[in-house]
């Protein structure tokens, strides 16, 4: 088994037993959409409109969930002593963690994410079109928030911190996949423009963030 | 091959642990670090993995491959055991091996955790084993991918009599491999040939 096939494996096995990853990020995702209605009342025509930013709020705060211990775990029972030193570069490792981690928690969302926009009233045909635009999306967020992981690996609490210091930078993320998403369902702004935008920031997160992040792994461990 | 370090200096928090260290280990033989706590037997090793900068001084793996660093060179094994509880004892082996471009296979992992005599645990979960066998497991890693060079910090620790001598044997025979052991401890390892290095002797345990 190849060391990057290696660490894949374990990342989805881990995620799979301990939990905190797929069922409890779709059964928070579920939570946050579900208690919209109570705050915005039953306006079925506003809960619509807002259908697409809900969505995305929801996702973007379950995609947080968990990804503070992306890498502390490992830092804290001296696995990440023995990576460093491995085969794989730590760029690679961070990016397969990442990966692993979509796979894992963000994926579920995207799936299930029809199911939910239904439940705020929202038309059934654009949802498709939703979903792609969180699966365009969420692959940055997961990076980004890396970022935020390795700078606060070794913080006992660094949760709440990782949240402050990556939630700015998810601001462009947002605003292009709330775009798409709106445009997608009724509106006159274009589709296109946005979704594209937020392919290219994804692509930007995946090629630029697991060097900020390994960097960060190797200047904090100290 | 040959470990060798000179003049090396390390300071932690503003206190300086040692200064002017040198040291040197052929291939086959074992340098056993030792020192009161806090004399940085620890530092020295996680210095010599490069997690931790030396002030001053240098080392290198000569005769090892001029591409890699000492640490990439070596097995580093810490306090901690690098176990992930939620995995079974093989598969936690199977993932070092795999990643570290080991022998991945079932019958090369159990093959590995009957030298440390616990064959018969491959399949619990590590969160399941006992302080002493989390140690075994961390140390039977050791064996199922190769690398020229062991740093081990406290390697038996938690260990009984029994899995002490074993432990003992297993580096033995590493050492006849022509391997380089370096292991900062308080206890005596039962190693023939291995030569001691004593750090914070100046200072006294002051």
């Amino acid at each position: 088994m190849t060391p990057a096939l290696a660490l894949f494996a374990r990342e989805w096995r881990i995620a799979r037993r301990i939990g905190g990853g797929a069922s409890v990020g779709a059964v928070f995702f579920l939570i946050l959409v579900a208690i919209m209605p109570f705050a915005i009342g039953p306006d079925l025509n506003m809960l619509a409109r807002l259908g697409p930013a809900i969505l995305w709020i929801a996702a973007l705060l379950s995609t947080l969930l968990g990804l503070d211990r992306l890498f502390q775990a490992d830092h804290d029972d001296g696995s990440l002593d023995v990576m460093i030193n491995g085969p794989l570069p730590l760029e690679l490792v961070t990016l397969i963690k990442c990966a692993a981690h979509w796979t894992t928690s963000a994926l579920p969302l995207i799936v299930v994410s029809p199911v939910f926009g239904l439940m705020l009233g929202m038309a059934p045909e654009p949802l498709a079109l939703v979903a792609a635009t969180l699966a365009a999306g969420t692959p940055a967020l997961t990076l980004i928030g890396a970022i935020g992981a390795a700078l606060t690996v070794s913080l006992r609490r660094g949760g709440l911190l990782m949240a402050v210091l990556v939630l700015p930078l998810t601001i462009p993320v947002l605003i292009f996949g709330v775009a798409a998403a709106s445009a997608a369902s009724g509106g006159t702004a274009p589709f296109l423009t946005p979704f594209l935008m937020l392919c290219a920031i994804s692509l930007f997160a995946v090629a630029a963030a697991p060097f900020a992040a390994a960097a960060a792994l190797r200047h904090v461990r100290e | 091959m040959r470990l060798r370090a000179w003049d090396l200096a390390m300071e932690r928090g503003g206190r300086r642990l040692f200064s002017g260290l040198a040291f040197e280990a052929e291939a086959g033989s074992a340098l056993i670090v030792t020192g009161p706590n806090g004399a940085g037997k620890s530092s020295l090793l996680r210095g010599l993995c490069g997690f931790l900068p030396f002030a001053s001084g240098g080392f290198a793996l000569e005769g090892g491959d001029g591409e890699r660093t000492v640490g990439e060179e070596a097995h580093y094994l810490g306090h901690a055991d690098a176990l992930k509880g939620a995995l079974t004892a093989g598969e936690n082996l199977a993932f070092w091996a795999g990643a570290l471009g080991g022998e991945s296979r079932r019958e090369a992992c159990r093959a590995a955790l009957a030298r440390v005599g616990l064959a018969h645990v491959i399949d619990f979960p590590a969160r399941a084993l006992s302080a002493g066998q989390k140690r075994r497991t961390a140390l039977a890693r050791l064996l199922v991918a190769h690398r020229p060079l062991w740093l081990l910090d406290e390697p038996t620790t938690a260990l009984d009599a029994a899995a002490q001598s074993a432990f003992a044997g297993i580096m033995q025979a590493f050492l006849d491999d022509g391997g380089v052991v370096l292991a900062a401890t308080h206890a005596p390892l039962g190693l023939a040939r291995a030569k001691t290095l004593r750090l914070g002797a100046a200072e006294g345990g002051a």
